[in-house]
């Protein structure tokens, strides 16, 4: 099959790979009908994240119809799935406790001992993202083999065309979780740091989660009018001080919630010795850990704090102070992403929330290390590309 | 339930086969996991401890396994299971008077037999063995099988102490297990509770011929 690999720090390819088969028996195989590009593939592609090796297929946003299924997956052939992009077995303990992303088994045994490392416990498993989640398969490929596949993926009515549900596999549920881990009140004023794909879909979900006012922060003109269509209230960061209009917003109290949907990505999985190669390298750490500390500031007194920025490693001058002081609640994690699927795909179904207005690119998958390029490079205007593997190259 | 000590009689042999089988010495202070009260004061299980223990490598790992203690016991009970989630184990068969015979993978295709005895046996609690006088692997360990709280399901805890023999044989296996004895009795156990609480063991290679364990049979037919 074909499929997009990866070989290098702004190096990817779309080659001929071997096609995936059916190996456990809970397996299915899923021919990828729609995938889309990450903002968080961006940091595998600039090569800052440590554990790819040449010829890994990227991808965790996923769907397609089901060709091939295992003697234990319940699936049937023909079907549309969405497959979300951590893999969980739906048995452990952590599953068990709907903390799917925390999945016990899906990370292969000898690959757990990186993650233990860095965090204490070993990370469960997720599509295309580095050897320190397991090293699986992504999906920006023609077929793609599903673990579990009697569990993690979600059957879609086929009156719904993939690009309406796609952000089921990652985005969506992580917008939507990010705006409940901040526990919205119907009063709330809640700030927003950082408008790409997720800080959109968690102002979309507190919003509808009834908060009184939503703001947005960020610096790209286009993804603020995004915002700002969204019906969040906008700051320019480059054009305001965001501390002083946060405290007037918000009456003088501070902000009931905020959220953190910047992340230090450009760490993210660091060893601490990478951080400070990256921070010499991209020269923009102190710029990322700056959007935590502001959250922790604009915070009112007995506020919430959430976090669906991804950390991968340490950072230097956290604001411990400001945290303990004033006796916030902190929600963090990667997403669980299996305990939302159904409640987002009613939400999708109904109309309450419709996510398509986020693509600005479909390529097909021949096109997919240009599509890379111009995420990268055009962040302004290509807000998320997603790639068709069935489409005709169009140059 | 069943409790007798065994010397000599019982049934098979034991987990000797986790890859870093080996011992025979009286090592019973070293296999506790209650605290220990001849060194210090706390409760932390004693192969956790700072010290070292002599001419004796100790390790030791408890995973939680959200099975019941009677299933979880009765799948180790039958040591040839053990083979599925052991990497380094290549069989186990019966021996005379109840014991066993653990054959394990050694480099180059070649193999190490281990012969244990049952030291003691709780029904559902605790399986203890020890290779028999004049193993090639001198080695003693135990598992034991606890109610976890609530719904949790059952803590699983292995000791395994041994004691690196000389010689031609003491020096392969050292080469194939001692390196990273922890690392490997950790791993088996991680696959032992993917293979309980999911059926099957995580896996994420694309083809059957390229799981670690296809890989590693390619290797040793090579």
């Amino acid at each position: 099959m074909r499929a997009l690999t990866w070989h290098g720090a702004k190096d990817v390819r779309v080659d001929t790979v071997d096609d995936p088969e059916i190996v456990n028996p809970r397996d299915a195989i899923i021919k990828i009908t729609s995938t889309a590009i990450c903002g968080s593939d961006l940091h595998l592609y600039d090569g800052v994240i440590p554990g790819c090796k040449p010829g890994d297929i990227l991808g965790h946003e996923n769907m397609g119809e089901v060709v091939e299924v295992g003697p234990k997956s319940t699936l049937k052939k023909g079907q549309r799935v969405v497959i979300p992009f951590t893999i969980s077995c739906g048995g452990c303990f952590h599953c068990n406790m709907e903390q799917y992303s925390a999945c016990e088994n899906s990370n292969p045994a000898e690959k757990q001992d990186a993650s233990a490392a860095l965090y204490g416990q070993p990370m469960g498993g997720l599509f295309g993202y580095s050897h320190l989640t397991g090293g699986y398969s992504g999906g920006q490929a023609e077929y793609l083999r599903v673990p579990y596949s009697d569990f993690g993926p979600i059957v879609i009515p086929d009156h719904l065309e993939d690009d309406k549900v796609l952000f089921l596999s990652d985005i969506l549920p992580t917008g939507w979780m990010a705006a409940e881990n901040a526990d919205i009140q119907p009063d709330d004023t809640v700030a927003v740091w950082g408008c790409g794909p997720v800080g959109l879909f968690a102002i979309q979900s507190a919003l509808a989660m009834g908060a009184a006012q939503v703001i947005a922060i960020d610096h790209y003109p286009h993804r603020l009018e995004l915002a700002r269509k969204l019906g969040a209230k906008i700051i320019n960061f480059r054009e305001t001080h965001v501390q002083d209009a946060l405290m007037e917003m918000s009456g003088g109290i501070g902000v009931d919630a905020v959220i953190d949907a910047v992340g230090m990505e450009a760490h993210g999985f660091a060893f601490d010795n990478m951080l400070e190669v990256v921070k010499q390298k991209v020269g923009i750490g102190a710029d990322r850990a700056h959007a935590l500390r502001m959250a922790l500031l604009a915070v009112r007194f007995g506020g919430k704090v959430s976090i669906p920025g991804v950390y991968g490693g340490l950072t230097d001058k956290f604001p411990t102070g400001a945290l303990m002081e004033k006796g916030v609640q902190l929600k963090t994690g990667q997403t669980h992403v299996q305990k939302y699927l159904k409640t987002l795909l009613a939400k999708i179904e109904d109309g309450t929330l419709d996510t398509t207005f986020l693509i600005s690119h479909r390529l097909p998958l021949e096109q997919a290390a240009e599509g890379y390029k111009n995420f990268k490079e055009q962040q302004d205007t290509w807000t998320k590309v997603v790639l068709k593997p069935g489409m005709e190259a169009t140059a | 339930m069943t409790s007798h000590d065994n010397e000599g009689g019982g049934t098979f042999g034991t987990a000797a086969g986790i890859g870093l089988a080996l011992g025979a010495a009286a090592l019973g202070a070293f296999l506790t996991t209650r605290p220990r009260k001849d060194h210090n004061g706390d409760d932390a299980p004693g192969f956790t401890q700072r010290r070292s223990f002599g001419h004796y490598d100790v390790v030791g790992r408890t995973v939680t396994i959200r099975k019941p203690r009677a299933e979880l016991y009765a799948f180790w009970r039958n040591f040839q299971n053990l083979t599925q989630v052991m990497e380094n184990l290549e069989s186990v068969r019966p021996s005379t008077d109840g014991r066993s015979i653990w054959t394990i993978k050694a480099p180059g295709g070649r193999t190490v037999d281990v012969e244990t005895q049952i030291a003691r046996e709780v029904e559902n609690e605790l399986i203890a063995w020890r290779s028999v006088e004049g193993s090639d692997i001198d080695t003693e360990g135990r598992v034991t099988f606890e109610d976890a709280p609530g719904e949790r399901g059952t803590r699983v805890s292995l000791i395994i102490a041994y004691h690196p023999p000389g010689g031609e044989v003491g020096r392969l296996v050292a080469k194939t297990f001692l390196r990273e004895p922890a690392v490997q009795a950790r791993h088996d156990l991680k696959r032992l509770k993917m293979l309980m609480e999911t059926g099957e063991i995580a896996t994420s290679a694309r083809r059957k011929d390229q799981t670690r364990a296809a890989q590693q049979t390619q290797q040793e037919n090579a």
